[in-house]
């Protein structure tokens, strides 16, 4: 695959201030601040870096998925990997953990220890039969001891740890629950404690947003801002719609075509840089605190269908997602 | 007394055979219960049951070279676990149809076989002592063969606990910890095929997934922790295994023949009980207790 | 040494082979697309139950297998659409052994019979078998074709089907009646333990060799011929067992499959590393 046509906008300014390896070389005017909703305030001092990837590349099944991605993610950051379905932001989280083998560039995870200590995931569709007899603290203790080998001991102080990873999720009511009972929303608290329960550095959740209502979707938003921000955890979610992270990321990754723009909200989701990431023209549109991001595919604009996402054409940040886009 | 009479026909305790099926047996639906928990959960109830029919082929091999039906049997287990890993019984889709390859590939083995030792030695009974088996023909002589076989597989599954769980519970969850899903699968195939081997040897193929599954399956819905679920398993697993003793060394004054009626049909029908016990249970705290749909 | 192969004595062993392999061919068809293996390896077990019971009692042979291939499927059918599926099927098919194993200790069967109900004996098929055979295997080989493109569209996706107004367990119910079907009428050529063999090696070969599902549908029943009327030949030729020969023919057909499959896919995933498809 060629290389992008035109060269996609670096990182923040505010917390890009080293010299970072994950800049696209972007031109000076993109990077000036952009709209006024969206990113949060950009955090004062320069902290740690968790997760670097340099111009990753991915192959699968002899299909070029991803291309030239470049980001970096800081201590207590929130980023959201932005894409429709089919961009690439799985094969990116699983390229981040270690399971999907690349095949350009490099991804790094702080500290020295293994990729598997450092990253805690949430996947995104974890099915669990109704009788299997796991209870939610039994889930969470697997998080933390899952990959050892041997029988447990009953210990005290995993009890302990459990049962505070289940309150700090505000899940310590479910604790002996079975997995397999659990809602949606129930299930996706118990997950991220299972996640952190490895003492991760770095949080990756592919789609956390994508099967609950609006008002857990927020919930979920708000628990993540706080690990963040409370515990110094970078957090890397996917979501095919950018809004519900308007005010708490720091930081976007855009997927389109297996090419990534990012930065923050300010610099990447506006038209100009959207249409350079897509090839065509894209709409940027602002509208009562919300983004509507229209893709338009040139050959399908005019008979008002760019909305089904099953082309190019996606709808990112409407309010209503229609058909298998949303589901 | 006339009441444990009329339960425990005369002589019941004081037979040899008896207590060597008593003891084995039980020995037997121990080892089965965290394997068998294991297959359930993970979806192998097939290989388990394919495991009973392939060392049937080892059974038919050795009473055609007159070697060791032990031998035969463990031997089979181990080249039927090694193809289907083989021809990758791990990949999900495939893996219904890799088992259903390789049992089918034994079980045309098994017939030639036992056509040959029947033709050549005029053995015709071999066909089906070897596929039914009899608890009452375990000879304490086994025992070394039972912990040769039982001690490994619970040993495989301890060793491996934890993986296997969180496996178990999502394969994505446990890749992101950093299990390594081959292996541990692989130890746990070794683990169900020895397990298998030494339930078929001792209690024959059929009782040998009835024990497997059918404990396991009902006391998925009495715990929701997977220790205790192991526990219960193995309790049903022992009482089914002994209520199916106790019964058939009383149907030897059953009608029609007098001939007594055999341990695995006693002993299935206690296990389905229990299962069906379970499940109706489960359904009335309103739990269903469903099953991924595929 | 062959010669004797297409006497008027085997007239009746090649008609029964050929209608048996038509009727597992179309049936091992969706037993492979749907993954219902296990399933197809339970129901002959019901059937052979029920053949054991019919000597027992004194009827025929393919009446006591069909009765029982319908408890297995109507058990099937019925416990599997909640619960685990595996273990159903599993306690189904230990349930009818079960079953079969007190009635082979209550009757008097001799062990040359037992054997040929578990692993075939298509050399003696009688005329009177062929009556009930062509019916069966015109019934479930029909029964395929008019249910071709509900159970195609409810084996594929099944909530796509029920949009359409396939229940699922309804095309599940359709399905396992074929299955009963085709095993019942194998079960004296075939055997109860290698009805399966012949259901599944064929279809696993077809699909690889062909994306389309009718083309996948007619290759299957066509491998599925040539295996019966090689198995057929051997067994005549050696006078082993039949079971032998299908057994070993559907490790031959998986394996071709998969060999098919790789060479298939090697000019396009030569430079990708690790996990394709």
């Amino acid at each position: 695959m060629p290389k992008p046509p035109t060269p996609l906008p670096a990182t923040s300014s505010g917390t890009a201030s080293s010299g970072t390896a994950s800049s696209g070389t972007g031109s000076p005017e993109d990077a000036s601040s952009g709209v006024g909703a969206g990113t949060r305030p950009t955090q004062p001092a320069q902290r740690p870096r968790v997760l670097s990837v340099e111009d990753l590349g991915v192959r699968l099944g002899g299909r070029q998925v991803l291309s030239d991605v470049s980001f970096h993610l800081c201590e207590g950051e929130v980023a959201g990997l932005i894409g429709s379905n089919g961009a690439g932001k799985t094969t990116l989280l699983r390229a981040v953990l270690g399971l999907t083998p690349v095949s350009s560039g490099r991804v790094s995870v702080a500290g020295g220890r293994g990729r598997h200590q450092a990253v805690g995931y949430v996947p995104q569709k974890v099915v669990l039969d109704a009788d299997l007899p796991v209870r939610a603290r039994d889930l969470v203790q697997l998080g933390q001891d899952g990959h050892r080998w041997g029988l447990p001991l009953p210990s005290a102080a995993k009890r302990a740890a459990t049962e505070e990873l289940l309150a700090g999720v505000g899940a310590l009511h479910l604790a002996d629950a079975r997995v397999g009972q659990l809602s949606g929303g129930e299930l996706q608290r118990v997950l991220v404690a299972h996640a952190l329960a490895g003492r991760p550095r770095l949080l990756l959740l592919d789609e956390p947003l994508a099967n609950l209502d609006l008002h857990s979707a927020r919930d979920t938003v708000a628990l993540l801002d706080c690990i963040a921000r409370q515990q110094g955890i970078a957090v890397l979610m996917s979501t095919h719609d950018v809004n519900p992270l308007l005010g708490v990321m720091d930081r976007v990754v855009y997927l389109a075509g297996g090419r990534a723009a990012t930065g923050s909200t300010d610099d990447v989701v506006r038209s100009d840089v959207l249409s350079s990431l897509y090839g065509h023209h894209v709409d940027v549109l602002h509208a009562h605190g919300r983004v509507i991001v229209s893709v338009g595919d040139d050959s399908h604009s005019d008979d008002g269908c760019d909305a089904v996402p099953a082309s190019a054409g996606v709808l990112v940040g409407g309010p209503v997602h229609r058909g298998a886009g949303a589901r | 007394m006339s009441i444990v009479h009329a339960v425990f026909a005369p002589g019941f305790f004081s037979n040899g055979p008896v207590q060597a099926a008593l003891v084995m047996g039980a020995v037997v639906a121990a080892v089965c219960a965290p394997v068998g928990v294991l297959a359930v959960l993970r979806g192998q109830s097939f290989a388990g049951h394919a495991f009973a029919d392939i060392t049937s082929t080892g059974g038919s091999a050795a009473v055609l070279l007159g070697i060791s039906p032990v031998l035969g049997f463990a031997a089979s287990a181990a080249a039927g676990a090694a193809s289907m890993e083989g021809l990758g019984a791990r990949q999900h889709g495939d893996r219904d149809l890799v088992t259903g390859t390789v049992l089918g590939g034994a079980l045309g083995l098994s017939a030639l076989l036992l056509y040959l030792s029947t033709t050549r030695q005029g053995t015709s009974g071999a066909t089906v002592s070897v596929l039914f088996g009899s608890v009452f023909a375990v000879s304490s002589a086994n025992w070394p063969w039972v912990a040769a076989l039982g001690l490994p597989a619970l040993a495989l599954v301890a060793a491996a606990y934890r993986p296997l769980l969180l496996s178990s519970v999502s394969p994505e969850l446990a890749a992101a910890r950093g299990v390594r899903s081959h292996l541990v699968g692989a130890m746990y195939l070794a683990a169900l095929a020895a397990s298998v081997a030494l339930a078929a040897l001792t209690i024959g193929a059929v009782l040998s997934t009835a024990l497997l599954v059918g404990p396991a399956a009902a006391a998925l819905g009495l715990s929701s922790r997977p220790g205790r679920a192991m526990a219960w398993a193995g309790a049903i697993g022992v009482t089914s295994v002994w209520a199916g003793i106790v019964l058939a060394y009383d149907s030897y004054s059953w009608p029609p023949a007098g001939r007594g009626w055999p341990v695995s049909f006693f002993v299935v029908a206690l296990v389905m009980a229990f299962y069906a016990a379970s499940r109706a249970g489960a359904h009335r705290h309103g739990r269903s207790p469903a099953g991924k749909a595929a | 040494m062959l010669s004797g192969l297409f006497s008027p004595f085997m007239l009746h062993s090649w008609e029964a082979t050929s209608l048996v392999a038509v009727a597992a061919g179309a049936v091992g068809f969706f037993v492979v697309l749907r993954g219902s293996t296990f399933a197809a390896h339970a129901i002959p077990q019901g059937a052979f139950t029920g053949a054991a019971g019919a000597a027992l009692v004194g009827t025929s042979t393919l009446l006591g297998a069909g009765v029982f291939s319908l408890v297995a499927v109507g058990a099937l059918a019925r416990w599997g659409r909640r619960g685990r599926h595996d273990v159903v099927t599993a306690l189904v098919l230990v349930g009818m052994l079960a079953t079969g194993s007190l009635f082979l200790s209550l009757g008097s069967q001799y062990a040359q019979q037992t054997f040929s109900l578990l692993f075939g004996e298509p050399l003696a098929v009688s005329s009177g078998y062929l009556l009930p055979t062509v019916g069966l295997a015109a019934a479930c080989t029909g029964l395929v074709l008019a249910s071709y493109r509900r159970l195609l569209l409810s084996s594929a996706a099944p909530e796509l089907a029920l949009a359409r107004g396939v229940s699922p367990a309804t095309a599940n119910f359709l399905f396992l009646l074929a299955v009963g079907a085709a095993t019942t009428l194998a079960l004296p050529v075939v055997g109860a333990l290698l009805v399966f063999s012949l259901m599944i090696g064929p279809p696993a070969a077809a699909r690889s060799l062909t994306a389309r599902p009718g083309m996948a549908l007619w290759l299957s029943v066509l491998l599925a011929l040539v295996t019966a009327w090689s198995a057929l030949v051997g067994a005549y030729w050696s006078n082993w067992p039949v079971g032998f020969f299908v057994g070993a023919a559907a490790v031959f057909w998986y394996v071709l499959g998969r060999a098919a499959k790789a060479w298939g896919h090697r000019p396009r995933n030569a430079p990708a590393v690790g996990s394709s498809r």
